[in-house]
């Protein structure tokens, strides 16, 4: 799967939590998902575990940690995948 | 001095109708919301029939965001439509997410008998056994903790006054009008967001079953199965739902034109220790009568202005006794004895969400001019024969309807009554 089409299918999973609509739609790899996008902390919990679902991989909790922006995410899905 | 009470905004989602329109005609036709509930037939219930609100998901979705909705079970859903409803019914908007106002002097009481169950029997409990905690993600604590639907109607309306949650079996939903009642009286808010909800799920209602105390002779006639006051009434029928009502100080409502339901006299709320008959399981009649005199001292009334009484009337064998302890406390003979119906008939027992689902139905009754049939009591139970009279089997056009009485009762030998005056003063 090509970085973009991790990209777009992130940008899927995390919009239903976002409370920003005008910056979603002008987001990128260097958005960060709670500042920029303002999703509620306690949901990145669901957003991790529907990247799980959707992808297929296993993301600890530590991993889970390190996700700040949209970019981040992708990543970090890019390195499960090729793992 | 204290602030009066009125009634200026309701929503209700019930078995036989949601929204205030399809209620108040399925309450004038004695419509009955029980339906055949295949999934407690296929985990062999006795009982096999429920009342569960139709239609409530696509409402969901128009009224809730995708975010919301997952942390919305059915408890929940109707909670809050139920509340939003009420909200906008009393011409308030609904605010935006983005604007920072928030109304301080309003608040919520929005309790349930048990709510939540759905959330912990199909996911909080299969998944921590399976030893998937991680797996349940954010969402579980709010939907079954005690508060969560009153805490998401804050969310929704920027509520600032007190918002929590009551619980008192099957008194929860009068008692939490009460409740608000009290708060806006004595000048505590100004507006408050009362009752009860109670979501659908069999695992709710599994409890009941095994105690017996459900109608089991109906499963083939669910229409039929919920039958208060009836010599054939066999247990009570299993529901869910919500009522709420919003109550305002009568200053605020009348400054602002607010349409005006009717006012709130008087209420009590008590509990009869378990003595004298009373238990965990039945009330001492000792309790529910001084309960029924409190809330008609308090209202100032005298009891022969009582026109009908909104009874709490599951169709069990409690019945009977209830409508002697009418009687009694209102000291009224048979021949006088007001009008007396059972909104359980039509929509079965929503437990916590039984009470605010009958004050409803008593303040479009008085609205209306109306009082609403019994169903399903051709046959009156012999020991309140001399009663038969008071009972009506098709809807009753009262014009001059003007004060409702209503108890509820619940497990814990709780009792919970108040008084309802139409508002004429317009």
């Amino acid at each position: 799967m090509s970085r973009e089409d991790v990209f777009q299918k992130v940008m899927e999973i995390i919009k239903p939590f976002v409370k920003n609509e005008d910056v979603f739609q002008q987001a990128n790899e260097s958005t960060n998902i709670l500042q920029d996008l303002k999703v509620n902390s306690a949901r990145l919990v669901d957003i991790i575990l529907n990247f799980e679902d959707e992808f297929d991989v296993e993301v600890e909790d530590e991993d889970a940690d390190s996700v700040n922006t949209v970019g981040d995410a992708v990543s970090l899905i890019m390195e499960k995948l090729a793992a | 001095m204290n602030s009066r009470v009125v009634v200026t905004g309701m929503g209700v989602v019930a078995p036989n109708g949601v929204g205030l329109n399809q209620y108040s005609q399925a309450l004038r036709a004695g419509k009955s919301g029980i339906r055949h509930i295949s999934v407690m037939e296929e985990y062999k219930f006795g009982c096999t029939v429920g009342g569960i609100p139709q239609g409530v998901d696509a409402i969901a979705e128009d009224y809730f965001t995708a975010e919301d909705l997952m942390a919305m079970n059915t408890s929940h859903r109707y909670g809050c439509i139920a509340a939003v409803d009420a909200w906008t019914d009393a011409g308030f908007e609904r605010p935006s997410r983005d604007d920072d106002e928030v109304f301080w002097d309003a608040g919520a009481v929005i309790g349930s008998g048990i709510g939540g169950l759905d959330t912990a029997g199909e996911r909080l409990i299969p998944f921590v056994d399976a030893g998937r905690v991680r797996r349940l993600g954010s969402t579980m604590v709010e939907q079954i903790m005690g508060s969560g639907v009153s805490a998401r109607v804050a969310g929704l309306l920027a509520l600032g006054n007190q918002v929590t949650a009551n619980s008192s079996a099957c008194s929860t939903g009068t008692e939490a009008i009460i409740e608000g009642y009290r708060q806006i009286q004595s000048g505590r808010a100004r507006r408050m967001l009362c009752g009860g909800t109670e979501g659908s799920s069999h695992y709710q209602w599994a409890g009941f079953d095994a105690m017996r105390v459900l109608s089991r002779k109906y499963n083939d006639e669910p229409e039929r199965a919920s039958r208060p006051l009836s010599a054939s009434a066999a247990g009570f029928v299993p529901s869910s739902g919500s009522g709420i009502l919003l109550l305002e100080n009568l200053e605020d409502a009348e400054s602002r034109g607010a349409r005006i339901y009717g006012e709130i006299l008087g209420g009590n709320v008590n509990c009869g220790g378990h003595r004298r008959g009373g238990s965990m399981t039945a009330p001492n009649p000792d309790g529910v009568q001084m309960c029924i005199k409190r809330a008609v001292e308090e209202s100032g009334i005298e009891k022969g202005e009582i026109d009908a009484i909104n009874g709490h009337l599951t169709a069990t064998g409690a019945d009977s006794s209830e409508v002697f302890s009418w009687a009694k406390a209102l000291e009224v003979s048979p021949e006088e004895f007001p009008l007396i119906t059972s909104t359980k008939s039509m929509i079965g027992h929503a437990l916590g969400a039984a009470g605010s689902l009958e004050v409803v139905a008593c303040m479009l009754m008085l609205d209306g001019g109306f009082v609403h049939p019994s169903i399903n009591c051709e046959d009156v139970h012999p020991n309140i024969e001399e009663f038969a009279g008071s009972i009506p089997q098709t809807v009753e056009e009262v014009p001059q309807l003007k004060t409702i009485i209503k108890a509820g009762f619940g497990f814990g030998d709780v009792n919970v009554c108040a008084v309802f005056r139409k508002w004429l003063n317009h």
